[in-house]
């Protein structure tokens, strides 16, 4: 059944915030601390035992993808509801703070990128991958 | 006017027609215009970001067109809770392997990239004639994400002058990262799993890498994703502790 895609990918889901935000206090920050990454890491083993266990038939795997394919809509809602109005309302320091900390960073990722060797380019998409 | 109840009672439901609305029109202006040069996703994000300068302007909210009572259905589905839950969605097929390989890069980028932009925002901050240690620090914060900001600058007990600045340069980080990075894409090299997880670490922002990486290439949004979701936590966790203290130590109060 799809539920059974959509449940594991949501129990994935609140198993890592909760991980995240147990990290978070254990640190002392008011924040969660990596509970999107825990719950990916978790989904990736959870989904691969229950493939090789034979649990996860074609039919529940498309709970998950559903999910998957809405991403960029949900991203698209997301960019929608930005502060953007207060974001060009910040006058200079904002501006050029902003602007100065992306760029600084995105010159580094080639940098960082060569750590442990160079990867190849992923094969270039097919007509209709999205 | 009974149309319009309809469509603010059926919030969630209209927001999926609105986005899907958005999403057409996109990926035909993608066509037509640039014969697929700019990729669907990239113009969608950018329609939204404009959608959320006119909701802004008119409702004179902070959540965009979702201040927009007709469109707070647009507040659920691009909300923290269905975001989060269509991220990891993505990581479903993700290579453990390529994970595992890139983990010294990741973690270096996680590092490098929040103390970059406490740096970079300091020194603007310091320009500008906020030379105090603790406004320092929540610009700082601000030019990582804008939660890091506004945390740091509460805990130190910063000005709500200087919080709102430091919101307003992490505003306009996500955003530019939402928007460049399919531009910068091909210079930087961010066209595999490795240089999306040492994107992730070095951006943080969450939303930016998040939109950003989809209107590059989605296979690309698990790795970013993966790293990014640290990077408000530890940058939370540095800002008013080591950063206020080396300042603190550099320039007194």
């Amino acid at each position: 059944m799809i539920i059974f895609g959509v449940a594991a990918l949501a129990a994935c889901h609140l198993a890592g915030v909760i991980l995240g935000d147990l990290l978070g206090s254990l640190l002392g920050v008011q924040s969660n601390v990596g509970g999107v990454g825990f719950a990916m890491l978790l989904l990736i083993f959870a989904t691969d035992w229950m493939r090789r266990t034979g649990r996860l038939p074609a039919i529940s795997e498309q709970g998950i993808l559903f999910w998957s394919a809405m991403y960029i809509p949900i991203v698209v809602a997301m960019a929608a509801q930005q502060n953007v109005v207060a974001a060009l309302a910040g006058g200079p320091i904002a501006i050029i703070a902003g602007v100065g900390a992306t760029v600084a960073c995105m010159a580094l990722v080639p940098v960082v990128a060569r750590i442990g060797g160079q990867d190849e380019a992923l094969p270039p998409l097919t007509a209709q991958e999205t | 006017m009974e149309i319009v109840e309809i469509l603010e009672k059926n919030g969630l439901v209209f927001a999926f027609v609105v986005i899907g609305l958005v999403m057409w029109v996109s990926y035909q202006l993608s066509d037509k215009l640039s014969a697929g040069r700019l990729h669907g996703s990239a113009i969608a994000i950018i329609i939204g970001l404009l959608l959320a300068w006119l909701g802004g302007t008119i409702s004179g909210g902070s959540k965009g067109l979702a201040d927009l009572t007709l469109f707070s259905g647009i507040g659920l589905m691009g909300g923290s809770m269905l975001r989060d839950l269509a991220i990891v969605s993505t990581a479903y097929g993700v290579d453990m392997r390529e994970i595992r390989k890139a983990g010294l890069a990741g973690a270096t980028a996680l590092a490098l990239g929040i103390i970059v932009s406490f740096v970079v925002g300091a020194l603007v901050a310091a320009a500008f004639g906020y030379t105090d240690a603790i406004s320092m620090a929540t610009i700082g914060g601000g030019a990582a994400t804008y939660i890091v900001g506004p945390v740091t600058g509460t805990a130190l007990g910063a000005s709500s002058e200087v919080i709102a600045l430091s919101v307003a340069a992490g505003l306009l980080k996500a955003v530019l990262v939402m928007i460049g990075t399919p531009f910068v894409a091909p210079y930087i090299g961010l066209n595999n799993a490795k240089s999306a997880m040492a994107y992730g670490g070095l951006m943080g922002t969450t939303s930016g890498v998040a939109g950003g990486l989809a209107a590059t290439d989605k296979r690309l949004v698990p790795y970013g994703a993966m790293t990014a979701t640290f990077y408000t936590g530890l940058g939370c966790l540095m800002g008013p502790s080591v950063f206020y203290l080396v300042l603190l130590a550099m320039f007194g109060n």
